[in-house]
């Protein structure tokens, strides 16, 4: 028991501690001040002030098609190395495989990032392609670490999943391509959804590797921030903060509030069953 | 027969050979560029390196230039930075551990029905901006930041602390930053844990201590090592965090790196510094990739 | 429960053998699953394949199905090849252990989906889907989704929907793995009554004795990844042909003896673990140049008694060791005096109050000539 409560001790006080700073920071967006930390009343004048701002807000947008191209692409090729890991139960190369869909989860990002680069450089002195640096090859980047994501969610979730439901819709005569599209899709589609989610957060949030891949004109919203961060701290900076973790955290608590209600529409459909037989 | 064989093959091709060709080609083969890119010398040409592959008078030179790697060893900075980057994010991982740990206990733990948003709660700040959640601290950190403001206010110190760009800032950004990816392994590891086993441990005379000790910890080993290689990897070669929170007290890899590459214009220092790089991780990347796979055919069984 | 098959064993013709296979092997890396089987399926029969796990019954299942693919041989289904065949385009059809119900469809929708492959109106789907429903007692939870159903409902429905494109062969894999016991014979009766009102030829895999004695017309043991025998549940209990089949199926004691007089109506065996000669009133073809046979008999034809019996052969002496009361019927266990070994006899409880033999109790355990088995092996 002593184990027990010293470790929700823990938990509350790690809490606090993952929290407090973005609290604080939310806070002081509404602060009248330019200095960041004098506090001068409240007001809501510098997010009047960010959507002003056509250098972030062209980056923002920026920031969320490549977020959002990325993120289906990743997906995408998700679901493919996903189906090839765990449905195929061997495969010329599939060690190799195995190694360079984990390797880009933990490999430092100036890695991911410098290596890229050259290699668009080297791709760009041999063939012409790609002709400059820009949203295509941050995309493509994007694409090659997100998809490494998209596979640990989506497989995950395909292993779990009884693979004779899949014999059973082939025995029943489907071929597999409709196999696939009227049952497999269906069933892992929360999988998909989270890991296209979790695939443009990551997107979205990426400063180091983009800043290796990117080229003129391609600025995108980390990018914008961290020089903008470097030139000091800036109120606008503060704003965007706020906007950003509001945003993350009501499409969180909707997703959960939602498979939270479908979770007990469904126990309380099969209460509902057992009380009538 | 043939056919049918032929069509089936084929599709499973497509199914493996479309990630495949995207990773060699997008992955994979970066690597090998960028070792060779490391073999060169810095020119002043476009790109600003010198070629591997000469051709001249009817002989083909290939050529291996390894002065950056020699450039690395004659200045100390260079070997200081690895050694640092290596030190400090072994540090940071014990801590995240230490911390994390109990924390991924508590969430195992709670009620059935808690748990979930327990979780969410521990991980909805990882899906925040990276970036913002460091520059959170400057304000906290800086001299004429909230924490010393604070802290005269009340009356403790007289003369703001020194907190920002030093090393302790560094290790506190590394910390804020990497929990989540600590506790998640953790938990999942945690949870599946047979209640049984504590029970029959308790039944057999156990005290909760020795429960934990002897039982639990020894079961999550796993999670253990995957967490702990979800933060000590990255973190070895972090430049956000340096950058921002570090100023010059630290000299870390990732930073050395990028400012070969964005300030010095070095793109072949830059390369090797990369290669080096990723010997060092290899084996740690290896022993993550081998308890991923430990663990799922755990699951599998 | 055992059902005479519909037709003789050794005259089938050509047109009434459904299933044909051919020598099939299947190898997994080293291994063999199958070994060198050929089996012959007939029209309407129900066939069961059982053996242990690892025996390659469920091997043997998931080529008829064409989940796999065999390394050898060939399998004809109504005189086709199908050996190559993807198994969605083959009138089989099979109800998976774990009823691989589809999760996110309604019941109705999970029975119409095969039929919808096949491209059949929507009037027939829904005039079929209803007819199937009805026949497997779910008309009222048509609309119901998987979660919603007890383990024995989903089973009704997945039956139901390996049945609705009406396949030249149904196959069952371990059709009651899932359900409790009790409800595993209630069902078991059940199913057999639905497939032989709708005439289906149905192969099933179990590794459970008393399901596939309960369901099949023939069944087939499988160890090892070959057919060690193939008949009657009532050929395979009361006449195995090996040893392995016999301790597979049921319970049975055996007795290790050399034939000392062989003629033709009857030999004599003597074991060392009894007190007198095994008689056995038929005579047995001793091909083999060993005399060293092996003779087997079955719990339920031992009697027990207190008083030494009067023939000169087919006893032994012992003590009472261990007893099982099981309600209908008792096990003894007794320890024979010659060597110890322990043989099991039943007694059927056939009176409430009865003077039985109680524990370390002197007793004689007698069986008459045709009770037993000669095996060489």
């Amino acid at each position: 028991m002593r184990n027990f409560s010293f470790s929700r001790f823990m938990f509350w006080a790690g809490l606090t501690f993952l929290y407090l700073p973005m609290f604080i920071l939310v806070i002081y967006s509404f602060n009248e001040s330019r200095l960041v930390t004098v506090w001068a009343g409240w007001s809501t004048k510098w997010y009047g002030e960010l959507f002003q701002d056509t250098q972030i807000m062209g980056a923002v947008k920026r920031s969320l098609e490549v977020a959002f191209l990325s993120a289906t692409s990743a997906v995408f090729f998700g679901m493919l190395s996903s189906w090839a890991m765990v449905r195929i139960a061997k495969f010329r190369g599939k060690t190799l495989f195995g190694g360079m869909i984990t390797a880009p989860l933990v490999m430092p990002d100036v890695i991911i990032g410098l290596s890229l680069l050259l290699l668009f450089v080297a791709f760009t002195q041999l063939t012409g392609w790609p002709r400059e640096r820009g949203m295509l090859t941050i995309w493509i980047a994007h694409t090659t670490f997100g998809m490494a994501y998209a596979t640990v969610v989506i497989s995950s979730r395909l292993r779990e999943m009884d693979a004779s439901i899949e014999e059973a819709a082939m025995d029943l005569g489907a071929p597999p391509l409709k196999v696939f599209f009227a049952i497999t899709l269906p069933l892992i589609a929360p999988a998909v959804a989270s890991a296209w989610l979790l695939a443009f957060t990551l997107s979205l949030d990426d400063v180091v590797i983009a800043s290796f891949v990117t080229g003129p004109g391609a600025t995108t919203l980390p990018i914008e921030v961290l020089s903008s961060v470097r030139r000091g701290v800036s109120p606008k900076i503060n704003v965007l903060a706020s906007l950003i973790i509001f945003a993350v955290s009501m499409v969180t608590f909707t997703v959960w509030y939602v498979s939270r209600r479908l979770e007990k529409n469904r126990q309380k459909a099969m209460a509902d069953d057992f009380l009538i037989e | 027969m043939k056919l049918s064989r032929l069509r089936r093959w084929s599709g499973e091709t497509l199914v493996v050979g479309i990630p495949m060709v995207w990773l060699l080609v997008f992955f994979l083969m970066p690597f090998i560029i960028v070792a060779k890119i490391s073999l060169a010398q810095s020119a002043v040409s476009i790109p600003p390196y010198t070629a591997m592959f000469e051709w001249a008078d009817s002989r083909l030179a290939v050529i291996f230039d390894l002065s950056s790697y020699v450039w690395l060893t004659e200045d100390t900075l260079y070997f200081d930075a690895y050694v640092n980057s290596i030190k400090i994010a072994f540090f940071s991982t014990l801590i995240c551990l230490m911390i994390g740990y109990p924390m991924a206990y508590a969430i195992a733990r709670a009620p059935a029905a808690n748990q979930p948003l327990w979780l969410l709660l521990v991980l909805l700040p990882s899906w925040t901006s990276f970036l913002i959640r460091i520059y959170a601290w400057i304000g906290l950190l800086k001299n004429n930041g909230l924490i010393n403001n604070f802290l005269m206010w009340i009356g403790i110190i007289d003369d703001p602390i020194q907190m920002l760009h030093t090393p302790f800032a560094v290790y506190l950004g590394i910390v804020y930053a990497y929990l989540p990816f600590m506790i998640l392994p953790l938990y999942a590891n945690l949870v599946k844990h047979d209640q049984s086993l504590l029970e029959a441990a308790s039944d057999l005379g156990a005290k909760a201590f020795t429960i934990f000790t002897r039982i639990t910890l020894p079961l999550s080993k796993n999670g253990m090592v995957a967490g702990s290689m979800l933060v000590f990897i990255p973190v070895v070669g972090e430049y956000v965090i340096p950058e921002l929170l570090g100023g010059n007290s630290t000299v870390m890899i990732g930073k050395v790196l990028w400012q070969e590459f964005f300030n010095n214009r070095d793109w072949s220092v830059a390369a090797a510094l990369a290669a080096i790089m990723v010997a060092i991780l290899i084996i740690p990347i290896m022993l993550f990739h081998r308890y991923e796979q430990k663990t799922l055919e755990e699951e599998a069984q | 429960m055992a059902k005479a098959s519909p037709t003789a064993v050794n005259t089938a013709e050509k047109s009434e053998v459904l299933v044909k296979i051919t020598q099939v092997s299947k190898t997994f890396d080293t291994t063999w699953a199958v070994d060198d089987v050929s089996l012959e399926i007939k029209r309407g029969e129900i066939f069961a394949l059982l053996g242990a796990s690892g025996s390659g019954k469920s091997t043997l299942l998931r080529m008829l199905a064409g989940f796999e693919r065999p390394s050898q041989g060939t399998i004809l289904l109504d005189g086709d090849d199908i050996t190559h065949v993807p198994p969605h385009k083959r009138a089989i059809n099979m109800m998976f252990q774990s009823y691989a119900l589809f999760p996110h469809m309604t019941i109705e929708q999970n029975i119409a989906f095969g039929l919808k492959q096949d491209n059949m109106p929507k009037d027939e789907i829904t005039e079929r889907v209803a007819r199937m429903l009805k026949l497997v007692h779910m008309h009222q939870y048509a609309r119901r989704k998987p979660d919603q159903l007890s383990g024995g409902q989903r089973q009704r429905v997945a039956l139901a929907r390996s049945l609705a494109k009406q396949p030249k062969l149904l196959l069952l894999d371990e059709p009651m793995g899932a359900l409790d016991k009790k409800l595993r014979t209630e069902m078991q009766l059940e199913v057999v009554d639905i497939l032989e009102k709708v005439g289906a030829t149905c192969v099933m895999v179990t590794h459970d004795q008393e399901e596939a004695m309960t369901m099949a017309y023939r069944m087939a043991i499988m160890d090892l990844g070959k057919i060690v025998q193939i008949g009657t549940p009532r050929d395979i209990y009361e006449s195995p042909n090996s040893r392995n089949t016999a301790e597979f199926i049921g319970s049975i004691n055996i007795f290790e003896g050399r034939i000392v007089d062989d003629q033709e109506s009857q030999i004599t065996i003597q074991s060392p673990d009894l007190d007198t000669p095994i008689m056995v009133g038929h005579g047995v073809s001793t091909s083999i140049e060993s005399k060293d046979l092996i003779y087997a008999i079955r719990p339920e034809k031992t009697m027990l008694t207190t008083g030494r019996p009067s023939q000169h052969c087919n006893w032994s002496e012992g003590i009472v060791d261990d007893i099982a009361y099981l309600g209908g019927h008792s096990i003894f266990y007794v320890k024979l005096n010659r060597t110890g070994k322990i043989v099991q006899c039943f007694l059927a409880n056939t009176e409430r109050r009865y003077d039985a033999p109680v524990w370390n109790d002197r007793v004689y355990v007698s069986w008459d000539e045709f009770a037993g088995v000669v095996l060489n092996s």
